[in-house]
């Protein structure tokens, strides 16, 4: 394990994915996902949309890095309202 | 284009108007022959055309690796002056040549066969039911297919070195796993869509239990369909240089490696390295005429 | 289609889920700790924060193999499809020669991609290439290692040569499906060649074209092999796609934490795009099962 380099903050966020997962599983199962046609005009299940959110999170991310540069936390709060979007619309 | 097609069709349709009125029957077929033929020789010759450029390079590179090499570098001729199979010889006596290609063959099938074992019963569970996170599940091994191997090499040469795999064959044969286990599931998948469930209930009201139907029954079926898996398996494997360059260095070196690297060394032998390039081709070209109707199928993921 | 919910399935797919884990996941992981460290050999890492991917997505370097990478696939993308289907269009549709014709066209789709590089780098070196041999006699300067033009013409030619009959198969599949009753109403209805192509050929055609278009666009978006062996990248950066560079920085350079910041914004973008593929997989599985 020791050439996997891991350090806190990359375990604290491969922790966060693996609880988002357990999480929507568990949703899952006590309530049952039902397909619906959002704004993308595709159908999307809750499981679709925290990949679309996840994805997206990572490229508003990259670009706030690339054009702001600074205070990364603030990418995070867009992520959120991104994601409230995506969850609510697509 | 409509004409050619193919001769039954251009026959009825010759019938048609004749069977209508008698007059225009006459000008339509003697108007429409002579386009016909120039249409027919219109596609025969784009086709020949596309083949020839299609041939020409691979012609090229067998011209040459029948040449010697003074020949080759003196001389500039469309087929060898002195027929000469030393380049082949060289290779196929040479062990630091031909180990290549028996590396390759060894990770190449154990790959297949891995890859092919645990597709299976994959494939089955995707083509008949739905579980929970099933899309997911198929979409995210799709990704993996899509995976630039440039991405993985680095980790992978970390992770293999870290176990002591590094420079064995099952190090790349596992390492390839990474899109030919995605690819032979999709394909499988493919294939197992187009066999009726009614046979599976069949089988299991018979009596079958599931390993028994399954090697019995089903994977006959389904027979072609894990024969061209296993072809792609094999073949993508075999094409692949970056992974199982980076994941070797002597004890499992393939031919992929073997020939760019003498061209960075010596650089200047081509006629072997014009053989080595020959058999690589054999394989595949061995095999072609028995997949050829499933190759587009196959590298649309068993989607077409 | 109506398949069981069948929740033990699961035990059926472990395998491969085992395997994969082990083959991408395990790497995956590794990249994203590579990609916030830095490392001075040995296995001593040392924080780095986000500062390779700062320094990455600020640095010309990458940008301009995006951009090479981009214009790559573009200008393939442009010749292979129409180029493909022209072909397919042209194909004969039964009997020997179909047969003929699929066996060659197939072949340059099952030759190792190393193998394809070295065929046409002798294939068009002035001294011993029939292409650079004849191009010379012909008044045209042309050297593959030396020429920015040159070495463009001769991997987009190559790409050609090896992709184009994957589009015209695929295309061909698609046309195949088309039943004839359908060019018999065509033709009592006197339609032109273009309108059949237009209203009958290519709506047929599409679900396999958008397959054929996003296969070139994803194999070609991560090629290395072929140009590799070409031109090494060569002349200085003028053919370093993507893979090209990011191998030179992981494995030339052993630069641990930039390499894997590229590599996670790489396959990022290969994420996206395959999301794409899947999406459009998906909706024309559901409109054949209708």
């Amino acid at each position: 394990m020791d050439w996997m380099a891991w350090t806190l903050p990359t375990a604290i966020f491969f922790g966060v994915i693996a609880l988002l997962l357990l999480t929507f599983t568990v949703l899952a199962i006590r309530f049952p996902e039902t397909p619906r046609t959002g704004i993308l005009r595709i159908e999307t299940t809750r499981g679709d949309r925290l990949f679309i959110t996840l994805l997206g999170s990572a490229f508003i991310n990259l670009a706030w890095l690339g054009l702001v540069g600074a205070d990364q936390w603030y990418a995070l709060i867009l992520c959120l309202i991104y994601a409230v979007a995506v969850f609510r619309w697509v | 284009m409509t004409d050619i097609r193919t001769d039954a069709p251009g026959r009825t349709h010759d019938a048609i108007p004749g069977a209508v009125t008698a007059s225009p029957a006459a000008t339509t077929t003697e108007a429409a022959r002579p386009r016909r033929a120039a249409r027919v020789n219109g596609s025969a010759i784009v086709m020949g055309l596309y083949l020839l450029f299609l041939m020409l390079p691979i012609y090229w590179l067998l011209n040459m690796s029948l040449k010697t090499n003074s020949e080759i570098l003196s001389t500039f001729s469309l087929w060898p002056q002195n027929l000469t199979l030393a380049n082949y010889e060289t290779i196929l006596t040479d062990a630091s040549w031909y180990m290549g290609y028996v590396n390759s063959i060894i990770y190449v099938t154990l790959n297949t066969v891995i890859s092919i074992t645990v597709a299976l019963p994959a494939a089955y569970a995707f083509s008949r039911y739905s579980f929970m996170g099933d899309k997911h599940l198929f979409f995210w091994l799709l990704t993996n297919r899509m995976a630039p191997p440039a991405v993985f090499a680095l980790p992978f040469f970390q992770l293999y070195s870290s176990v002591g795999l590094f420079d064995t064959h099952i190090a790349v044969a596992l390492a390839h796993t990474l899109f030919n286990v995605p690819l032979a599931v999709w394909i499988l998948e493919g294939f197992m869509r187009g066999v009726p469930r009614e046979i599976d209930e069949t089988a299991y009201i018979d009596g079958y239990s599931f390993p028994r139907f399954f090697v019995r029954i089903f994977m006959p079926l389904i027979a072609s369909g894990i024969g061209v898996a296993a072809f792609f398996c094999f073949m993508f494997s075999w094409v692949e240089l970056l992974l199982s360059r980076t994941l070797t260095s002597v004890e499992a070196k393939p031919i992929a490696a073997t020939m760019t690297r003498t061209v960075s060394a010596s650089g200047l032998d081509w006629g072997v390295l014009a053989a080595a390039g020959v058999l690589t081709i054999v394989p595949g070209a061995l095999v072609i005429y028995f997949v050829r109707n499933y190759i587009a199928k196959g590298f649309a993921l068993g989607r077409v | 289609m109506n398949k069981t919910i069948n929740q033990k399935a699961w035990f059926l797919v472990l395998p491969v889920l085992v395997l994969v884990a082990f083959s991408a996941v395990i790497p995956l992981m590794t990249v994203v700790n590579y990609s916030v460290q830095d490392t001075f050999g040995g296995n001593q890492f040392f924080w780095a924060g986000l500062e390779w991917f700062d320094e990455l997505l600020h640095s010309e370097r990458m940008w301009d193999a995006l951009g090479r990478q981009l214009a790559f696939s573009a200008i393939i993308l442009a010749i292979e499809v129409p180029l493909g289907i022209f072909v397919a269009l042209n194909m004969p549709k039964k009997g020997f020669w179909a047969s003929l014709c699929l066996v060659l066209m197939s072949l340059p789709l099952l030759i190792p991609w190393n193998v394809v590089g070295t065929i046409w780098q002798i294939f068009g070196r002035v001294d011993i290439g029939l292409l650079g041999h004849t191009l010379d006699k012909l008044g045209i300067s042309y050297n593959y290692t030396q020429d920015f033009l040159a070495a463009w013409a001769t991997v987009i030619v190559m790409d050609v040569w090896h992709w184009t009959s994957l589009v015209a198969l695929l295309a061909y599949a698609g046309l195949q499906s088309i039943p004839d009753a359908y060019y018999q109403a065509a033709k009592i209805d006197q339609a032109s060649r273009w309108k059949v192509f237009r209203y009958i050929e290519l709506p047929k055609m599409q679900g396999v074209l958008m397959i054929a278009i996003l296969l070139r666009f994803m194999d070609s978006f991560m090629i290395y092999t072929e140009p590799f062996v070409v031109t090494g990248g060569g002349p200085g950066n003028a053919t370093t796609f993507l893979s090209i560079d990011l191998v030179k920085m992981a494995l030339g350079q052993f630069d641990l934490g930039p390499a894997a910041a590229f590599s996670l914004m790489y396959f990022l973008v290969i994420l996206l795009i395959s999301w794409v593929f899947y999406t459009v997989m998906t909706n024309l599985d559901k409109r054949d099962g209708l």
